[in-house]
């Protein structure tokens, strides 16, 4: 069954440039060659953009909620980079290292623009979100927290917004407070307006959730929030691949997103915080390129961002997620969102045509991740099922074991959605759902 | 790539979904636990020996077809069996299902267990789920080692 006609998927884009068109030779090319800017985007189209799909002809590649296929504008600048402009960066006189330092913090601009940050400097890189989170849990924790102080998180989260604080909470005495899910699958703000107590220093939430799809009102999270002057983290993992982003507007203290899942490479991701606030924390770790001067009896360090990078950076990395932003700017980030935004609602109607197989809420709002529980059948076995027909889902825990110790759940499995998905994908998906109930209940 | 029923035959299904064995042994003389980080899955094996002899086994847990129905398998051979021969038994099945060569041949009473264990065999062309397959056997080894502890696939 095909349904009406999605939103957001226009047909007939036109014909891609060529890969690495549109830069100088020997440069990572400044724009990505994007089709359909401005008009939304073909998927079909588009899969081409992603070398993965032309190596692997079946695949129907639904675990993007985990890290992201790479465009070749990504694969390929990232390594013109390494063969053309390579050095390290900082400091370095002659003009190789010069260029790299700029195609570096280049890219701490594009990140910028990515997030409508007010100030390059409030742009520190970092591995990955789980390195963010840690960040700010080790600098600004010790500093400005003290034993008995709260930080408030949700069911919702990853472990890598739960653990962090956890060890925070051992180091320094702080509590850590849960607020909860409502029966929808959705924060329930009534309960965490009630948490907020005079001793609430931080809350930090994700911004939609990994396991779920559940997009978090965080505009209503960081006024409560601040309303209690409370510093808000937001954890944009899943977010940042599929919303428009703008800090400023969402107020937040923190923002932490990383690279592989905006379709740019592993080991890179991004901490953003106001500068005031980020100016005043203590460095996260020592080394070279967070110092002004360093003798043995003291150090000064740099201003941020750099005091929060110490050693050398991951250069490349960083100017591939540049290259990643071009590409999703290229696309649209309004037409990336009213795609996953149909293509959500499209695997929505799909899934829930499949007896036995039970859709996890997601609240008021689910944005690009399907989770489900298939009645009488292990995670594990699903996947191995759908494996068999080419369809890649993620099955297990999703690093969110207390919302599935919560939901009463081992695990699930879950389909989540990328720029390159189809209606096609997810009637594959739901073609493969169905042999495995053929498998299992034979 | 192999069909799908070779991994989920008959005999699998039914001990997955219809696990043997499945409960607690109230006063065990071994018990250990197993753990799957990866997938989250959990398993308890009980064991009451009566000398060197396995008087009873049984296992408690979640898991997927697969580790439920090795795990429902392994009390069905094991019942009755010393405590070398359940070693000798692991050791056979543990080089069948990671397709390793097999060690020297068992004696031929237990040769007609291990046959009842040959379709799990079917993991070897899956290597993600090995683990499902020897979950409960670790959990067991560690049971009649009594060390107590809980006992990893990672």
């Amino acid at each position: 069954m095909r349904p009406a006609n999605l939103r957001g998927i226009y047909p007939g884009a036109p014909t891609l440039p060529s890969p690495a068109s549109g830069g100088a030779p020997g440069r990572p090319p400044a724009k990505a060659g994007v089709p359909g800017v401005g008009r939304g985007f073909d998927p079909e189209i588009l899969k081409r953009e992603f070398p993965i799909f032309a190596n692997n002809p079946d695949l129907v590649f639904l675990d993007s909620a985990a890290s992201a296929q790479k465009p070749r504008s990504v694969i390929d600048g990232t390594a013109d980079y390494y063969r053309t402009d390579y050095a390290n960066v900082h400091r370095g006189v002659y003009r190789l290292s010069a260029r790299s330092t700029e195609l570096y913090e280049e890219a701490r601009d594009k990140v910028r623009r990515f997030l409508n940050a007010a100030d390059r400097r409030e742009i520190v890189f970092v591995r990955n979100t789980t390195e963010a989170i840690n960040l700010v849990a080790q600098s600004w924790g010790p500093a400005f927290l003290r034993e008995g102080d709260e930080v408030l998180i949700s069911e919702l989260e990853h472990h890598s917004n739960i653990v962090p604080w956890q060890l925070l909470r051992d180091r320094v005495g702080i509590r850590l407070v849960v607020t909860p899910i409502d029966a929808t699958g959705g924060l329930d703000l009534a309960a965490f307006e009630s948490r907020l107590s005079p001793r609430t220093r931080l809350v930090a939430m994700t911004h939609v959730a990994n396991a779920t799809g559940t997009v978090v009102p965080v505009d209503r999270v960081v006024e409560l929030a601040h309303r209690h002057r409370t510093k808000v983290l937001i954890d944009g993992s899943q977010a940042a691949p599929r919303l428009p982003v703008d800090v400023q507007a969402l107020g937040c203290d923190f923002y932490a997103f990383t690279g592989h899942k905006v379709y740019g490479p592993t080991g890179i991701g991004v901490l953003y915080g106001p500068f005031d606030l980020l100016s005043a924390m203590p460095p996260y770790q020592g080394g070279g390129e967070m110092i002004l001067h360093v003798s043995f009896e003291k150090t000064e360090y740099q201003e941020p961002p750099h005091r929060f990078e110490a050693g050398t950076p991951d250069i490349a990395g960083a100017i591939g997620l540049g290259l990643a932003l071009d590409f999703i700017e290229g696309l649209g980030r309004e037409n990336n969102l009213e795609h996953e935004e149909a293509l959500t609602g499209y695997g929505v109607d799909r899934l829930s045509q499949i007896s036995g197989l039970r859709l996890l809420g997601a609240g008021q709002r689910r944005l690009g991740i399907l989770s489900f529980d298939v009645e009488g059948v292990h995670p594990h076995d699903v996947s191995q099922v759908l494996d068999q027909h080419q369809v890649a889902v993620r099955a297990g825990h999703h690093c969110a074991q207390p919302l599935m110790e919560r939901l009463g759940l081992a695990g699930t499995t879950r389909a989540s959605l990328g720029v390159y998905n189809d209606e096609a994908d997810i009637d594959r998906l739901a073609e493969a759902l169905e042999a495995v109930q053929e498998v299992f209940n034979r | 790539m192999m069909d799908l029923r070779e991994l989920y035959q008959d005999i699998i299904l039914d001990h997955g979904r219809h696990p043997r064995n499945f409960r607690k042994i109230e006063h065990p003389t071994h018990s250990a636990q197993g753990h799957n980080p990866l997938c989250g899955d959990r398993v308890t094996v009980y064991v009451a020996l009566d000398g060197d002899r396995i008087a009873d086994v049984s296992f408690q847990g979640r898991g997927c077809a697969i580790s439920t129905a090795a795990a429902s398998l392994m009390t069905e051979v094991l019942k009755g069996k010393t405590v070398p021969e359940a070693r000798a038994l692991f050791a056979q099945f543990h080089s069948r299902v990671t397709g390793a060569e097999p060690g020297a041949g068992l004696p031929e009473p237990l040769g007609e267990e291990m046959d009842r264990l040959e379709p799990l065999t079917g993991v070897k062309a899956y290597p993600a789920r090995v683990k499902c397959a020897t979950l409960s056997w670790h959990a067991l080894e560690a049971a009649l080692k009594g060390s107590g502890a809980t006992v990893k696939t990672e």
